[in-house]
């Protein structure tokens, strides 16, 4: 019962994390293009540097 | 290295760029960011891998003029952000445009203004979120009792998953509340009032039993049905929201402005609307007539296809009435306005396409029309078994306790769940196919058709002229021809142009007479090419809709023949058709051989020519009267009416602007093979949904009788719940699993190998 008091407030608390990242990440407009997100992964780029 | 585009890069761009959108409108279009810089939103319909966002992004990331640039391959869409001045020069946003359209690529102008509908779906995927952390939580901690916490420790896991599921509820299922209180108000009940009953009356009901030291509490059946549920919801949104908003944002035929000369001679470009009657306008070659006029000066050819169906081009001058909507080929014009924007032949299109839109008003979608029946029956279903129960024992909890575990195992998750699923991965499959639908039930009403109208200029065929008798011209004279041609953007030119391939320039003074030809003051003497009577002085008789002469001072040295083509595929695609079982037919505007002509080319034995707007819609309302169904695809202003009297319809993304608005599926390649495609996805998407629901009723027959007997524990109730909810979705996931068709292979180098049709 002891161990439940540590566990369950970290079990908690990760899953929390867990969905603040989501939400983070839907806030910062990472699922506005899933399509193009799975091209951009294999672009090696030309090695110049991106301007701006 | 671009696998999409090749050999576009070649193509002649008439110098005007015809099809870019204008400066000033991308100018009127952009969002101010402040700072000096813009936002200009373009649409390209062509991107479809990494090596195109690679490209674009490239290329207009070179401009010095470019900030930020971003491909967004899921909308197909380019946003560009970018400096008002760059070294004191103002920036040309058409450039950005002429970029895209130099590597090969379709630019159009997006139309803004989705926001509000994003702002929902966003809303929608964080009540998922939440419900989802809710769920999963109280999950474990459900399965801690189920394994056998008793007393204290289940107890306290109770009280947990209590504290855990009331914000869930509040803030998840805002939705279900809202849209149940709605419909309560007004004396109606739609799917929503037995979720939110279930949803509340199983929190409450698992509080008191908290309290009461209980052994069952069904927090995480309610927070678990808000998560399904709402999955299903937020698909259901972007069902309707995401390709719609897409369409609308395509290419826009109806200008948004036009330059206007004032009486002092100062020109202002003026959006479309503040254009009054008696002012003057300026049509540069290439632009679109924006409200209805009388030429004042110049002289042209004006494309009327859109307008009326009609391929070839129609020459005008001074004092001629002219429809807003018509593309001016061309001279230079200037017109009058004798109409506002609201009065146009534009608006009178849409005033028809208002008043055919009843048939489709009373179409009630699949889930509504299932929603009708299904929660009255599930009222009851849980109030007798509360009856039936206090019948029995008496005991006003137990039986409490049953009904709603009735409730909960009834909820309508086939219902919430399985047709948005169906209809999401059906319109994913049609979007990699090149078809774009708007909403879902849009796909049920395809899958009912039983017969199919099409237009022909613009549909059947692509509306541009092409070369049929290039083997009896010498070579010689089709290299002078092809040189006077690569002047002029008038269609039979650029037709002679293709046919005829790179053409050596010619030396000496070439200037187009707008509703003539071109003609060239050379060494040798003075070529014409264009009609007959220009070219050979007046000498025979003028059909110049389907024939060029080329001639040398005054004397013909050639004579050219043209005939409009069918659109790739369309041959295919009506006999794909006849095999489906359907019925077909041409409605169209243009004169009568022309049509007879395609449709024995096609195989399509039932046609009516010279048709009006009004005559569309009168032939598709016999139709339905007939007892069918009518599947209309259309292209131009005049067929859009049609397109909404129809049960359902479609049109190419090449359609005028008004056209796409009444489609319910636009597709986006040139090659007809869509039609068939669109209706076998639908055909198959409904007959899931009926899987669907057969597989939703074999359940409720199956845990019904569980839950009524009083054996639906918590832990019976998630099971059986879940497991619904995951075959239903596996069932609609099997339409994936139809592999990569045809249509889908062959699209994307239809695209690419055809100029795609830029100007309508």
């Amino acid at each position: 019962m002891n161990t439940l008091v540590y566990l369950i407030p970290i079990a908690l608390f990760l899953g929390g994390l867990g969905l603040a990242a989501f939400l983070w990440a839907l806030k910062s407009g990472q699922y506005e293009d899933l399509d193009g997100a799975s091209w951009r992964v294999l672009d090696d780029g030309d090695g110049r540097p991106e301007k701006g | 290295m671009s696998c999409c585009a090749p050999g576009v890069e070649t193509a002649v761009e008439p110098e005007g760029g015809l099809g870019l959108p204008a400066s000033e409108e991308l100018w009127l279009a952009s969002q101010c960011l402040g700072g000096g810089s813009r936002q200009t939103e373009l649409s390209v319909p062509g991107v479809h891998c990494g090596a195109c966002i690679t490209t674009i992004e490239g290329a207009l990331r070179r401009r010095p003029e470019v900030e930020r640039v971003r491909v967004n391959l899921s909308s197909r869409r380019v946003s560009i952000v970018w400096k008002e001045e760059v070294a004191g020069k103002r920036t040309d946003p058409r450039e950005f445009a002429r970029v895209i359209r130099d590597r090969g690529y379709e630019a159009h102008l997006f139309a803004a203004g989705e926001e509000e509908e994003d702002a929902v779906l966003k809303q929608l995927i964080r009540a998922v979120a939440v419900a989802g952390f809710a769920a999963t939580n109280i999950m474990l901690l459900s399965v801690s009792v189920w394994s056998g916490a008793d007393a204290a420790t289940r107890d306290l896991f109770h009280w947990i998953s209590a504290l855990i599921a009331a914000p869930a509820l509040v803030y998840a299922g805002r939705f279900f509340y809202q849209s149940a209180w709605n419909a309560l108000r007004y004396g109606r009940t739609n799917m929503d009032v037995p979720i939110a009953l279930a949803v509340t009356l199983s929190y409450g009901m698992s509080l008191h039993e908290t309290i009461g030291h209980g052994e069952h509490a069904w927090f995480d059946a309610s927070v678990t049905l808000l998560f399904f549920l709402l999955i299903g919801r937020t698909l259901d949104h972007m069902m309707r929201g995401r390709a719609r908003s897409a369409i609308s944002g395509l290419a826009r035929l109806s200008p948004r402005g036009a330059t206007v000369v004032d009486a002092d001679g100062s020109r202002e470009y003026r959006p479309v609307e503040e254009i009054r009657p008696g002012e003057r306008l300026m049509i540069a070659a290439g632009e679109r007539i924006p409200v209805d006029g009388r030429v004042l000066a110049g002289a042209s050819d004006l494309d009327r296809s859109v307008v009326n169906g009609e391929s070839a081009p129609v020459p005008v001058g001074v004092g001629e009435l002219i429809q807003a909507g018509t593309l001016n080929l061309t001279g230079p014009l200037t017109l009058e306005a004798t109409a506002a924007a609201r009065d146009s032949f534009l608006a009178e299109i849409m005033g028809l396409m208002e008043a055919a839109e009843g048939g489709r008003a009373r179409y009630r979608r699949i889930a509504d029309r299932a929603a009708r029946y299904y929660s009255p029956a599930v009222h009851l279903l849980a109030f007798l078994t509360f009856i039936g129960w206090m019948f029995v024992e008496g005991d006003v909890r137990h039986a409490m306790l049953v009904s709603v575990a009735v409730l909960i195992i009834t909820c309508p998750c086939a219902l919430g769940l399985a047709v948005p699923v169906v209809q999401v991965v059906a319109a994913g499959r049609l979007f990699q196919g090149g078809v774009m639908v708007k909403d879902g039930s849009a796909m049920e009403r395809l899958a009912e058709i039983d017969t199919v109208l099409f237009d022909k200029t613009g549909t059947l065929t692509i509306g541009e002229p092409r070369l049929v008798n290039a083997d009896e011209i010498a070579p010689a004279a089709m290299a002078i021809a092809a040189a006077l041609a690569a002047h002029s953007r008038h269609p039979i030119a650029r037709a002679l142009h293709d046919a005829a391939g790179a053409a050596a320039p010619l030396a000496g003074e070439i200037r187009e007479i707008a509703g003539a030809g071109i003609e060239a003051n050379t060494k040798e003497g003075v070529y014409r090419f264009g009609s007959r009577a220009f070219a050979c002085a007046g000498a025979g008789e003028a059909s110049r809709q389907s024939e060029a002469v080329l001639s040398l001072d005054g004397g013909e040295l050639a004579s050219f023949r043209f005939e409009d083509r069918l659109r790739a595929g369309a041959g295919e695609s009506v006999a794909e058709l006849h095999r489906l079982g359907l019925e077909t037919g041409i409605l169209s505007g243009d004169r009568e051989p022309v049509v007879a002509e395609s449709g024995r080319k096609l195989g399509i034995r039932r046609w009516i020519a010279e048709l009006s707007p009004r005559g569309k819609v009168e032939a598709c309302a016999s139709a339905v009267e007939g007892g069918h169904r009518v599947l209309m695809v259309g292209d131009g202003i005049n067929d859009a009416p049609a397109l909404r009297a129809a049960h359902v319809s479609m049109a190419p993304a090449t359609a005028a602007d008004v056209g796409r608005q009444a489609a319910d599926f636009v597709f986006m390649h040139q090659t007809l093979t869509a039609v068939p495609f669109a209706i076998e996805t639908s055909r198959q998407a409904g007959r899931l949904i009926r899987q669907n629901f057969a597989l939703a009723i074999c359940y409720n027959v199956i845990a019904v009788p569980i839950a009524i007997l009083g054996y639906a524990t918590p832990l019976v109730a998630a099971i059986a719940m879940s497991t619904s909810s995951v075959i239903v979705v596996a069932n609609a996931l099997r339409l994936r699993g139809g592999g990569i068709t045809e249509p889908q292979r062959q699209a994307p180098m239809h695209a690419a190998l055809l100029p795609a049709g830029d100007a309508r």
